[in-house]
Parts: C-alpha cells; sequence; structure tokens
C-alpha cells in the first residue's frame, strides 16, 4: 500500500507524449545526444572498466531512493529526485548516463514520462540538473576553500538548483510548444519547485552526511578523478547568477511578470507563431512555426552555453596572466 | 603440520606430471588500513581433493579465497595450475577456476538467468552455439532446467545458490571455490546443494561454518585463525579434536 | 518482500506478445510520432488511431483494464495544459471573472486542450501496450539491435536487475523507521527539516551499500572474464511475418497520417 501510494505519485517533471511540439521534442533529442554522447566518453575515461557494473547499480540506487519519502504535511509528502546527489557522489558525466537510464526506465517501464518526449525528459532531468549540480557544488566549494561548510552549503544549492533550473526547462519547453503559456507555465513550475528543491536540498545534505561520515572517500569531489575544478566552478556560478537575474520572471504576479515579458518580447514569441525570420516559402510543407522554434532553441542554448564558457576563458586567462 | 604440507608440496612437485590446481606459499595480505588479514599461509590442494576452509569469522577465509582468484594481491606465492598468478595469464586462469561467492545477488548481474550462465563461455570467446550448449547443460546439472528467461531476482534463495553455482559450471572449471554455500538455506534447499556438490567431480576448496556439511562432504579440513592455518589434516581427525575445534571458535558437528 | 507491481510484464502468448520487440519498439515509435504530427482537431484521425490501439489491445489479451489502469498516470501532468483553454484565442464560451483577470473559456481552446489530451492519451496506450507484452530484457535486445549505445543498455539491464534488490532495502528501511516512530497519527518526529534529514541519511547509506555491492559485482564480472567490452550473444533473426506484420502497421500509420492531416 506504500508503494502504490509512492510509485503512483509522479513527480511533476516527467513530461507525458502529446504535450512538446514535435519540433521541441526534436530538439530535446539532439541535447539529449550531445550530453549523453560527452558522457560516455568523459565517464569511460573517469571510471574505465568499472564504469557499467557502477553506474548501473547506482542507477537502481537513484531509483529507489525516489521512493523514500518523508511528510511533509498532511498527506503530502516530498522526495528526491536525485540529480544533484548523483553528480557529487559519482561526478557529472556519470551522474549524466544513469539519470538517462533511470529516466529511460521510468518511462519505459512506467510510463513516467512519453516515449517522443524521452529526450527532452532526459534534458531537463538527466543533463541539465546534474551537471548544474556539479557546477554549483563546485562554485559554493571554490568559495568555501577547504571550510566543510562548503560541503553542506554546496550540496543545499546544488540539489535546490538542479530542480529549479530543470522545472524552468520543462516550462520553456511547454511554453515554445504551445501547450502552456509561458506566462503562467513558468512561475507555476518555477513557484512549486522552488519549495520541492528544498525538500531536495534537505534529503541531499542528510545524504552527504552519511556518506561523508561513513565513507568520505565516495565523496566526487575528493577523489582523484574528480574534472578540473575551475571552469565547473565558474560555469556554475554563472549559472547562478543568470538564474538570479532571471528570477523576476518566474514571479507569478501577472503585472510585474507582463511588463517585464513585453519588454524582452517573451510572451508573444512563445504564443504567436514567433520569428518570422525564415519566410514560408523557403521550405514548402514543412510548417515555418517547428523551423523557427527548432532555430530559436538551437539559439538560445548556444547563446547561454556561450555566456559560460567565455567567462570561465576570462577566467583562466587572467590567471594564466596573473601567474 | 607446517612440515608435512612442506614435503607434500616436495613429493607433488617431484611427480612434475599434473602441477597440483593450488599452490600457496607463505602468503600475505594487509588490508589498506593496515590491519594484517594473512600472516604467512602454506597450502596444496591435489587434483580431485574436496577441501573445506574453515575458521571463525574475520579469521581471512574470505580473504584468501579472494587472493586465489587474483582480485586481491598480496605478498608470497600463489601458484594456481602450476602457474604464478599475473595480469598476463588471469583471464586464462579464471576460465579454469570457479568461484562462486557468498551472496548469489552479487553473482547474478544479469538480467535473465540464461545471460548470467552465458557470461562466462561468452566472455572465453566461445563460439554461439557452444555457449547456448553449456548453458543448458549447466542449468540441467544444478537442477534447473527451463530457467533461462527468469529474471534472478524472483528465484528463491536456494535456487539463487543454485544458479549462481551454475554461471561457473557453464565455464567448466577444473576447480570450484565456494564462498558459504550453505549459508541461509532452508534444510531442505540444503539438502538439495549438498546432493549437487557431492555429484560434482571438480576439484573443491570450500569455505564454511557449516559442519556437518564438512563432515559429510569434504573428506581433508583446513582450520584458519587470526590469518594462519592452525590445521590441516583428515575431517574425520580433526573433528575428533574437541579441544582444537574450541580453542578456535568451531562447534562439533 | 517482492515488489512485483514494479515490473510491467504481463506474461502470454498472443501475437502482440510473440512480435519481434524491434518491430514492436519501432511501431510503437512511430504510433507516438503519428499523433504527435497528427493536427489539432482530427478527430477523424484521432479516431482511427483509437481504433488502431484498441485492435492491438484486444488481440495482445492483457486485458483493456490494465491498460486504462496505467494510461491513468498522465492525468496530473494534464492540469499543465488546462492553461490552453483560457489562453487560446478563439470565441468565448465562458468567462469567470476570478484572480488574476477573467478567465475566457474559447471553444478554440477547448478543442485544442482536447487534442493535447486524445494524443497524450493514445501515446501513452501505445506505451503501456508495448511494456505489457515485451519482457525489459527483450526491450534491451532491441534497442541494442535499433543502434542505442551498447554502454547505456548494459546500464539500463544492471538497473533492471537491482532495481528490485534495492527497492526491497528502501521498503525494509522505511518500515524500520515507521516501527521507530512513536508519535501517533503516523506524522513522524519533530520537525519537516529533521524528517527530510532522516530521510537523507537512508538515502546516504542506502549509497553506501550500493556502491559496495557495485564493487562485489564488478569482482564477480572478472571472476567470470570481464574486461571491459560489453559482449552479447547475437539476436534472433527477424522472421519474415514479422517484418510484413511490422510493414502493414506501419502502412497503416502513414495512411491515418495522410487522412487525418486533411481533415
Amino acid at each position: 500500500m506504500l508503494f502504490s501510494t509512492v510509485v503512483a505519485s509522479p513527480p511533476p517533471m516527467h513530461i507525458p507524449d502529446g504535450f512538446l511540439s514535435l519540433g521541441v521534442a526534436l530538439i530535446g533529442w539532439l541535447l539529449a545526444a550531445i550530453g549523453v554522447g560527452i558522457a560516455l566518453w568523459r565517464s569511460r575515461e573517469a571510471l574505465g572498466e568499472r564504469q557499467v557494473p557502477l553506474m548501473g547499480v547506482l542507477a537502481a540506487f537513484i531509483f529507489a531512493a525516489q521512493m523514500l519519502n518523508f511528510t511533509v504535511a498532511g498527506g503530502t509528502s516530498g522526495h528526491l529526485i536525485g540529480g544533484a546527489l548523483a553528480a557529487i557522489l559519482l561526478g557529472p558525466w556519470a551522474a549524466v548516463l544513469t539519470m538517462t537510464t533511470v529516466v529511460a526506465v521510468q518511462a519505459l517501464l512506467f510510463q513516467d514520462g512519453g516515449l517522443l518526449v524521452m529526450g527532452a525528459n532526459i534534458t531537463n532531468m538527466a543533463i541539465i540538473a546534474p551537471l548544474v549540480a556539479y557546477g554549483l557544488y563546485r562554485g559554493v566549494r571554490l568559495l568555501a576553500g577547504e571550510r566543510r561548510w562548503g560541503v553542506w552549503a554546496g550540496g543545499f544549492a546544488a540539489a535546490w538548483a538542479s530542480v529549479v533550473v530543470a522545472a524552468v526547462a520543462c516550462a520553456i519547453e511547454l511554453g515554445f510548444s504551445g501547450t502552456s503559456p509561458i506566462g503562467i507555465a513558468l512561475p507555476a513550475m518555477a513557484g512549486i519547485h522552488v519549495l520541492i528543491g528544498i525538500g531536495e536540498g534537505l534529503i541531499t545534505l542528510g545524504a552527504l552526511a552519511l556518506v561523508a561520515a561513513a565513507r568520505p572517500d565516495l565523496l566526487a569531489g575528493e577523489r582523484a578523478q574528480a574534472p578540473g575544478g575551475l571552469r565547473w566552478a565558474l560555469t556554475g556560478l554563472a549559472v547562478a547568477l543568470v538564474l538570479t537575474l532571471l528570477s523576476p520572471l518566474a514571479s507569478p504576479h501577472p503585472d510585474g511578470l507582463e511588463r517585464v515579458a513585453e519588454d524582452l518580447g517573451f510572451i508573444e514569441a512563445a504564443q504567436d507563431a514567433p520569428y518570422t525570420v525564415i519566410p514560408d516559402y523557403v521550405f514548402p510543407g514543412i510548417s515555418n512555426e517547428a523551423l523557427a522554434t527548432i532555430a530559436a532553441g538551437i539559439a538560445g542554448t548556444l547563446i547561454v552555453f556561450g555566456i559560460a564558457v567565455g567567462l570561465a576563458a576570462l577566467y583562466r586567462r587572467r590567471r594564466m596572466a596573473e601567474a | 603440520m607446517r612440515e608435512e604440507t612442506l614435503s607434500r608440496t616436495r613429493f607433488v612437485a617431484g611427480l612434475a606430471e599434473t602441477p597440483p590446481p593450488v599452490l600457496v606459499s607463505g602468503l600475505r595480505f594487509s588490508y589498506p588500513d593496515g590491519r594484517e588479514a594473512l600472516a604467512g599461509i602454506d597450502l596444496l590442494v591435489g587434483q580431485g581433493e574436496k577441501v573445506a576452509l574453515v575458521g571463525p569469522n574475520g579469521a581471512g577465509k574470505s580473504t584468501l579465497l579472494l587472493l586465489l582468484t587474483g582480485l586481491l594481491r598480496g605478498e608470497g606465492t600463489i601458484q594456481v595450475f602450476g602457474e604464478a598468478l599475473h595480469d598476463g595469464n588471469l583471464r586464462r586462469l579464471r576460465a579454469r577456476m570457479g568461484m562462486v561467492f557468498q551472496d548469489p545477488d552479487d553473482q547474478l548481474f544479469s538480467p535473465t538467468l540464461f545471460d548470467d550462465v552465458a557470461y562466462g563461455p561468452l566472455y572465453a570467446g566461445l563460439p554461439e552455439p557452444e555457449v547456448r550448449r553449456r548453458v543448458s547443460w549447466a542449468l540441467a546439472q544444478v537442477g534447473l532446467d527451463g530457467f533461462e528467461e527468469r529474471l534472478s531476482h524472483h528465484l528463491s534463495l536456494g535456487e539463487k545458490k543454485r544458479a549462481a553455482i551454475a554461471t561457473v559450471l557453464s565455464m567448466q572449471p577444473e576447480l570450484l571455490v565456494l564462498d558459504e554455500p550453505t549459508a541461509g538455506l532452508d534444510p531442505r534447499a540444503r539438502r538439495r546443494l549438498i546432493e549437487l556438490l557431492r555429484h560434482l567431480p571438480q576439484t573443491m576448496l570450500v569455505a564454511t561454518h557449516d559442519m556437518r556439511m564438512v563432515a559429510e562432504l569434504l573428506p581433508r579440513t583446513v582450520i584458519i585463525d587470526r590469518g594462519r592455518i592452525v590445521a590441516d589434516g583428515p575431517t574425520a581427525q580433526l573433528l575428533s579434536d574437541r579441544q582444537l575445534l574450541e580453542a578456535h571458535g568451531l562447534e562439533l558437528p | 518482500m517482492h515488489i512485483d507491481a514494479l515490473d510491467s510484464y504481463r506474461p502470454g502468448e498472443s501475437p502482440v506478445h510473440r512480435l519481434d520487440p524491434r518491430v514492436k519498439l519501432v511501431l510503437t515509435a512511430l504510433f507516438i510520432l503519428v499523433a504527435a504530427l497528427m493536427p489539432d482537431r482530427s478527430w477523424i484521425g484521432f479516431g482511427l488511431m483509437g481504433g488502431l490501439i484498441l485492435l492491438a489491445e484486444l488481440l495482445s489479451r492483457v486485458g483493456l483494464g490494465l491498460v486504462q489502469k496505467r494510461s491513468a498516470v498522465a492525468l496530473p501532468f494534464t492540469l499543465a495544459a488546462l492553461t490552453v483553454v483560457f489562453s487560446t484565442p478563439g470565441r468565448a464560451l465562458l468567462r469567470a471573472y476570478l484572480p488574476g483577470g477573467p478567465w475566457t473559456v474559447t471553444d478554440a481552446g477547448l478543442l485544442r486542450f482536447l487534442s493535447i489530451l486524445l494524443r497524450s492519451y493514445l501515446s501513452i496506450q501505445a506505451a503501456v501496450l508495448l511494456t505489457a507484452t515485451t519482457p525489459f530484457p527483450d526491450l534491451l535486445w532491441a534497442m541494442r539491435a535499433l543502434r542505442v549505445p551498447r554502454t547505456l543498455v548494459a546500464i539500463g539491464g544492471f538497473l533492471y536487475r537491482y532495481l528490485f534488490v534495492l527497492a526491497d532495502e528502501a521498503a525494509r528501511m522505511m518500515r524500520a523507521r515507521e516501527a521507530r516512530s512513536a508519535a501517533p497519527g503516523g506524522r513522524g518526529g519533530r520537525n519537516v527539516v529533521w524528517r527530510a534529514r532522516v530521510t537523507g541519511a537512508m538515502a546516504g547509506s542506502l549509497f553506501i551499500r550500493s556502491y559496495e555491492r557495485s564493487e562485489r559485482i564488478y569482482a564477480a564480472m572478472v571472476a567470470r572474464g570481464y574486461d571491459g567490452e560489453i559482449r552479447t550473444l547475437a539476436p534472433p533473426t527477424l522472421r519474415p511475418a514479422d517484418l510484413v506484420a511490422g510493414a502493414a502497421v506501419g502502412m497503416a500509420l502513414l495512411s491515418i497520417l495522410f487522412v487525418g492531416g486533411r481533415g
């Protein structure tokens, strides 16, 4: 009985089929393929032969850990999604692979998340969530230096942010698909997940505390194979900055949101046919909207990525100049 | 005891025909935290012998078994089928030596039982028809024919233990090394397992607490305590020495 | 305790069960794709697809009730799409003066919402049918045959194998916690923060046990000859019957798309 309730209540982030437009779904697959491809390569480097059994069993762990819950109030319960925990304990790329299999099996075995839109779900929960989490974790630890609070604050912040950013990505996908206007989806998803993220943060913190006490050698940050800290730390902090700057958009206050969104042309873009950059007649038979969505998606992703990488590169050059 | 082992070693080495499956000399091993697990082990297991390895928990039984299969590296000599273990021959030697771990859930790691039993032959590079043949044969040997498509999770503990044995039998090893095969089994499953072991022709080294099985099945007993071998001889003789057993935390069957 | 509710396969001997898993996987993906491509308000198209999937469900003999019950999983998400009822421009049907401005239900909005629901419902039925008639290990090799990276499939295999083991362990921990919770009414101790951290500690110890188990598994793999490569037996050859069935259903789907796309 306990299980039917737990298993039957899906976390509100696994998008089912039918809720995303084909264009958005395809972009989701593209991003997922890129992310998973990099992860396959990098985690093989880091873990070698042990890669498969380790990530396999830990994928099962994430799955099982998602069943652990605690009473929040009355009938509601909070539980773990696990992207941040996976990233901190396994390293970012192993976490990507692990979470990818979790998301895939959830969709295949339990219909938690659709099959066509799996690319988008993987992108949100298995790529964005763990990578954001790892970046933020390393960023906070960088700021904390040797001091222990870095692990706790970093863990909490990473877990919280991973949930919120994944939810934002989810809302953006819904918006661009025309399923839910972004003016409503974004504040709603962000709002809910700001709260859910707290639960995630606390559980992650509890888990890290135990692992740090019993087997400190298992924290990815301590292990020799941990990927280069600085790039991650800086990207993580950059993401945090971007989040803070954009947070007014997530405000549930409609007036404020509308004003900001209209300034950025956001609401109009999500609802009407966006970006008449590519005219109809150039690609006969293919919907203008789909193509434009794809183009917009790619452009947006590249811009954010570019900012992050640019910041990191800039910092690095400065440090080398000082050295 | 040590003199006996040494003279036997010289005798067997003198034969120079079939090297003994297991020849260990001066084996030492310490854990990463510095604790000494094995403080100098000498052991010889000849072809066709069925040997029990008994001792209290923490004596070093499992460690010794792991060292034998090359999963741990220690100091001293370990020769399996006459070859000292090193990176180049590990795979080949492991194919001749079947290790059955204590927890069958660690050994049954594939989605189906077929996949698990096929694993050994597959990784030994055997052609597909041969792999399939061996799977059917191995499952039949342990009384699990027809179980190919089952998920290991759905088996009872007794079935899992037998399945774990099947996963190494399919490699057709000459030596079987088993860690606590009867632990946790109910009387019926235990009886089935003992009968299975009785009918297997391989040389056997069995680490166990089950003294009744030792008395019934394994003619030679090696007692290990705190990292050393304290007794090595015919089972009947050792098991009638009450003082010896009590001194090393063992009970009479 | 076996959490068999976690395994969605229902054994059987129907033609759907016996169809090659690769064909089933491709057809399921095609079905969902066609549903996604079907324009809004293509009622004929949706109807034909509904008929097709219903036929498949009946043929499979897994029980209509089962499929419908599992399809309900997606229902909570429909709330997200509900907003489309109010935001799509069209003829106003209903106006509610609630906080947030007047909420206007439009006819276009309702129809669009209905279309989204139908697409989702159809897709999920296809997915449920796939997993109810195909054992997971078969899905794994089908994916491998369809070029999904071997490493991912292998990880999926381990996930499937140990999912139940670890879920049992998690269940045991939660039962132990329940047994120790002194507070009446089952609310648990102290406050939310404390409860979350206790849950976290459970996750942490489950992690350590899982990690250590993975090391033992690696040892067992190595003892049986693992060398880092993923080796598998060749999948069975595709039977002509499967190919014909696949082609037939594929054509049917494409024709439905053609018909529906015009309507």
